[in-house]
């Protein structure tokens, strides 16, 4: 579709421009869904946690409050950007921009279906994933550093330092899942989990299923690991000095990598857009007019109610005892897992490694 | 001009830009900032030259690990710039010297009388179903397997110097450690015990009370 969108183009100004513009058409195309559902999903984890607690949520504006994001977007909108004294300023500027570029930008190699409906199916897609997303500290660090403030700068080395560790752990379980799907590129990871639930990567890879959703959750600061926001002893972490829009450019960014790790997680552990029921005689029938898109948005719901669920549930973590998870047990796991698939690769075990 | 030269000037025109603002800039935290920006323009560049494992890796090791925490030494450093800056014009012509010996060796090397355009055909183009990190990878664990290693257990040896110049045990008695296993495996009988006895019945108060009458 968005090849001849070009070859049209192309044919009447300069290709470099024609390249351009599909490029910025197809970025958009991407983008502007990712940011209604980060809207929609602050809803759902409102009205989540909400009932959760016994509470109603939000459901004062529009019928059961569902265009509450839209007054809570006006409301950022209008409100004044102030920017603190002895601050960097232009500094204190980029760091939201930092911040929410890598969270947009990851999302070029992530694919929503067979084929081929993705912005640029590259090889080394799983790389680019994990090196975009790694540059996504520096919109946390800046921030911190730049508001010339205490505690922005204490939230922004606890929740960097955070990041750090965790990415090792995600790298790590990321490789586990190269080495059986033998490949580094996003869609033949799915194919290569083509036949049914039993076919997923979850199953030879149940601990860095695991490993890798709790370090997606603690690379996102969210509950229980959002010590970079610890109320009680540093405010509101790094962006406490950011009011307006510029904060809400930081919460876009921490809820579209919210949706990135989920999709991630779905692609490369829950056989992306494959039906579950694959090679069941019955209900492949039955199941099988549902497009593949509607299985990966349903296998992201699930965990993106998964992080609501997590918030909900369990008390934050204290700072030492992040470092001891991250570094002495999932490190650990993953390596011992590398092994262990290592092994089921020498004597090709089950569906799996053929 | 196609589009993939227009990215080539794009990425190398900051490259170059940050690389001397990384010098020229007064603020360390800025300087880290521009060095991070020339990292990443310079990964593009190496995209756009077919190493797009090297270019990612780039981004993940170098922009992801190692200057985040140059950051975070430079910005908990107090550093006076006026105090640094102070012997530069004192110091230029040394400076000046060392610069042009350094640019002239590496024009005699790399100049175009050695790496010209004339003595180095075009690389050869792939398709897009070429993996660059296969193509690094099979060597390095084939026929330079034992180089690899070595180069592992260099980095391994670095790892566990690290550890102990900067392990530091503070006696028990000045830091309270947390014993993980320990806490684990307290069960209620090493914490509270029962003790069987008589119950015991309260003297009538009343009665008591009046007695004293």
């Amino acid at each position: 579709m968005f090849d001849s969108l070009q070859a049209w183009l192309s044919s009447f100004m300069y290709d470099w421009l024609a390249v351009l513009i599909t490029l910025l058409i197809q970025a958009v195309v991407v983008i502007m869904p990712v940011m209604i559902t980060v809207a929609w999903l602050t809803y759902a984890e409102r009205k989540v946690i909400g009932y959760m607690q016994v509470r109603m949520g939000p459901n004062r504006v529009g019928p059961g409050g569902w265009l509450q994001p839209i007054a809570d977007a006006v409301k950022a909108l209008t409100k004044e950007v102030v920017i603190p004294s002895q601050s960097n300023k232009y500094l204190f500027i980029i760091a939201p921009v930092l911040a929410i570029a890598p969270a947009v930008a990851a999302w070029a190699v992530i694919p929503f279906d067979a084929n081929g409906v993705v912005v640029a199916n590259i090889n080394a897609g799983v790389l680019y994933v994990l090196a975009v997303a790694s540059i996504g500290v520096y919109g946390i660090v800046i921030s911190g550093w730049a508001s010339n403030s205490k505690y922005a700068f204490l939230g922004a080395l606890r929740a960097s330092a955070q990041k750090i560790s965790y990415e090792i752990a995600m790298g790590f379980a990321l490789v586990t899942v190269l080495m059986v799907a033998d490949s580094m590129n996003l869609t033949d990871i799915v194919n290569g989990q083509k036949g049914g639930i039993w076919h997923w990567y979850w199953i030879p890879l149940l601990p860095m299923f695991f490993v890798y959703f709790i370090s997606g959750l603690a690379e996102t600061n969210r509950a229980p690991f959002d010590v970079a926001e610890g109320e009680s002893e540093i405010v509101a972490g790094f962006h406490v000095e950011y009011s307006g829009m510029a904060f809400a450019v930081f919460f876009l960014a921490e809820y579209s990598m919210m949706i990135l790790i989920s999709f991630m997680t779905a692609i490369m552990f829950l056989g992306g857009w494959l039906s579950p029921f694959d090679g069941i005689p019955g209900l492949e029938a039955v199941f099988g007019w549902i497009p593949g898109f509607i299985w990966l948005f349903a296998k992201v719901a699930f965990l993106l109610f998964l992080f609501l669920w997590f918030r909900a549930t369990f008390p934050r973590y204290r700072y030492d005892q992040i470092m001891r998870l991250g570094w002495k047990v999932l490190i650990p796991v993953t390596i011992v897992w590398v092994f262990v698939v290592m092994i089921m690769e020498y004597v090709k075990l089950g569906p799996w490694f053929n | 001009m196609t589009f993939l030269q227009f990215i080539f000037y794009v990425l190398a025109g900051i490259a170059a830009i940050s690389g001397l603002m990384m010098i020229s800039v007064k603020n360390p935290v800025k300087a880290a900032l521009w060095l991070v920006l020339a990292f990443i323009s310079t990964a593009g560049v190496w995209l756009t030259a077919q190493a797009e494992f090297l270019g990612l890796v780039l981004i993940l090791v170098y922009v992801g690990a190692v200057m985040v925490l140059f950051l975070f030494v430079v910005m908990m450093l107090d550093i006076n710039v006026a105090q640094i800056k102070e012997g530069f014009t004192r110091y230029l012509p040394l400076g000046v010297l060392v610069s042009i010996a350094i640019f002239a060796l590496m024009y005699l090397v790399l100049g175009p009388d050695r790496f010209g355009l004339s003595h180095y055909p075009s690389p050869q183009e792939f398709g897009a179903n070429y993996s660059n990190t296969k193509a690094i990878a099979v060597p390095l664990y084939t026929t330079h397997a034992y180089a690899f290693i070595l180069a592992a257990v260099l980095l391994l040896v670095g790892i566990i110097a690290a550890i102990t110049l900067t392990l530091r045990r503070r006696p028990t008695t000045e830091v309270l450690y947390q014993d993980i296993d320990k806490q684990v495996k307290v069960r209620a009988e090493d914490r509270f015990r029962m003790v069987k006895m008589d119950a015991v019945v309260e003297a009538d108060v009343k009665k008591e009370e009046g007695k004293d009458e």
